[in-house]
């Protein structure tokens, strides 16, 4: 669409600033002070300028928690993207049973993401959850409060439970967007039905496949409530993410400067993935 | 292979009911049956669960809190973000495109990354542990996934609808709401929708920003796990309880409700 140019508009957009600011740029602004200062308690602050920016950078723990963050939306995406392509693909395109699958799928995005952490604590507790009963009962040893490998395994399964569904919407608004006349093309070619998923299916996939894989790479990668109602961040800090690490630092040990200094590394991670989503988004939709 | 098509969804949706069932299944057990049996029915049926939510005062205040807060903030992401988001599917404006943008990154950005200031700035405002304090701390992702959804609802509507109604000689304003916000208003009852399920769903902010009087349903529950030991069948039924606002108003945004996770772009 053609727009004019019109610098009034600003006026439109002005309560929005507004609001956005004041609950973005005074909580950065104070974050950033933190990050360069030290106390001692009672608001007594010493300059220390990149002290805790190189603490931060060079301690293991931080280390551990970023691989570990990286580790679980790596294998977020390799499960829920394929597994949502594949459910959209066998769901029918009309009928009654469209909006029986579509409002049961969505179920799980609109519960309280402490729910999910504490359904799954109770689905999966080895001696009371049905899930640790028929894990055990398959002879197979499973405790997910103890058992670093089935902690994460659990926080995965979880996940993809919780969010595989946002991959399928996606992806199935794109598949019915395909007009008929593509399908009717291939099967004069007499195409297979592995070639019209490659050679038509995919590629018209591709902006919404975009747009859910940096959601799902963005909201993974700021998960606390649901691993920290299911495990704690435990066994250990085995399940300890980005998000559950600078909320235990910051809130727990009150270390002020270095969960400040974590924050801004944090955040500056999120904004450039960020800003390759915009513009691998803005890209789509100018074509 | 083609007849077998729908045992993938099918298995699909079963595996999402799973668990959902079994919280269902828990919070109609008592405690001793939770820990002394297994079964996947309960055997001494029970609502005692239930009944205690509905008449302890520290349980149902959480879910009238949660409700009041989630309602202020849809009321005030959805209005503001109205203009805001004409502005941005109408016109072109200096540094239109940067601000656009840097409303996207507060869609983006950690909770938790926010958690502490956001404590130390209501509290300066004496705003801590307000409905206020927490539905304005959520307009931080609110507003921003308002005016992007918004945005893409109305930059499907033709300019030329503005244009015609000027030439008939009505007034921006009036034009705006009596003619625009009706054309968009599945736009608006999309946008709406997802504030209130992404407030509804947030705990991290909500209860850093609370203590007791406008303490969240989710919050009441984080503290039931962790002090009375375990409830199990209480918590399952507060948890339970908390799945039907989303499961309710989910059937009449079904056909949008791709659009709105996408903010607006499919």
């Amino acid at each position: 669409m053609h727009k004019t140019v019109n610098q009034k508009a600003w006026l439109f957009v002005v309560p929005v600033v507004g609001l956005v600011a004041f609950n973005a740029l005074i909580p950065l602004m104070t974050v950033v002070n933190y990050s360069v200062q030290e106390t001692f308690g009672d608001n007594v602050f010493f300059w220390e300028g990149v002290k805790w920016f190189e603490q931060v950078l060079n301690s293991d723990r931080f280390h551990d928690s970023f691989l570990r963050q990286l580790a679980f939306t790596g294998m977020i995406l390799v499960i829920e993207v394929p597994l949502g392509i594949v459910v959209a693909l066998s769901m029918p395109r009309k009928g009654p049973w469209v909006s029986v699958c579509l409002v049961l799928m969505a179920l799980p995005l609109l519960i309280p993401w402490n729910v999910v952490g504490a359904m799954w604590n109770i689905f999966a507790l080895p001696d009371t959850g049905l899930l640790g009963r028929m894990i055990n009962g398959l002879g197979i040893e499973y405790n997910f409060t103890q058992q670093p490998v089935a902690a994460w395994l659990t926080t995965v399964l979880m996940d993809v439970w919780h969010w595989t569904s946002l991959v399928v919407l996606l992806a199935y608004a794109g598949l019915c967007s395909i007009p008929d006349a593509y399908y009717q093309a291939a099967k004069i070619d007499g195409a297979s039905s592995w070639a019209v998923f490659w050679r038509i299916q995919l590629p018209k996939l591709k902006r919404v496949l975009t747009i859910a894989i940096l959601l799902r790479f963005m909201d993974s990668f700021m998960i606390y409530t649901e691993p920290f109602v299911l495990t704690g961040g435990g066994p250990g800090n085995t399940t300890t993410f980005l998000s559950i690490d600078l909320v235990k630092i910051a809130l727990g040990q009150f270390d002020l400067g270095p969960a400040a200094a974590m924050s801004l590394i944090y955040f500056l991670i999120v904004l450039l993935l960020c800003w390759v989503f915009y513009t691998l988004m803005m890209r789509g939709e100018e074509q | 292979m083609k007849n077998q098509k729908w045992l993938v969804p099918t298995f699909y949706i079963v595996f999402l009911m799973l668990p959902i069932y079994w919280l269902l299944n828990m919070s109609f057990k008592t405690t001793n049956e939770i820990l002394g049996t297994f079964s996947m029915f309960p055997l001494e049926f029970t609502l005692d669960n239930y009944k205690k939510i509905f008449t302890d005062p520290t349980w149902y205040n959480g879910y009238l809190n949660s409700i009041t807060y989630v309602v202020i903030n849809t009321l005030i992401s959805v209005t503001v973000a109205l203009p805001a988001a004409y502005a941005f599917s109408r016109y072109r404006f200096l540094g239109d495109k940067h601000l656009f943008f840097w409303l996207l990154t507060n869609r983006m950005a950690p909770p938790a990354v926010f958690a502490l200031p956001f404590f130390q700035l209501y509290s300066a405002f004496e705003l801590f542990d307000t409905h206020i304090a927490v539905a304005l701390a959520h307009c931080l992702f609110n507003i921003p996934l308002a005016v992007w959804i918004l945005e893409g609802f109305m930059s499907g509507v033709p300019k030329e609808l503005d244009e015609t109604a000027y030439l008939d000689g009505y007034s921006f304003w009036r034009f705006f709401v009596r003619i625009f916000v009706p054309t968009i208003a599945a736009g608006i009852g999309v946008a709406a929708f997802f504030c209130f399920m992404y407030s509804w769903v947030e705990l991290l902010l909500a209860k850093t920003l609370t203590s007791v009087a406008a303490k969240p349903i989710a919050a009441t529950m984080t503290r039931t796990a962790s002090t009375a030991g375990y409830e199990l069948g209480l918590l399952a039924a507060a948890g339970t309880l908390t799945i039907i606002p989303g499961a309710v108003v989910i059937y009449f945004v079904r056909n949008y409700i791709a659009k709105g996770f996408a903010l607006g772009r499919v």
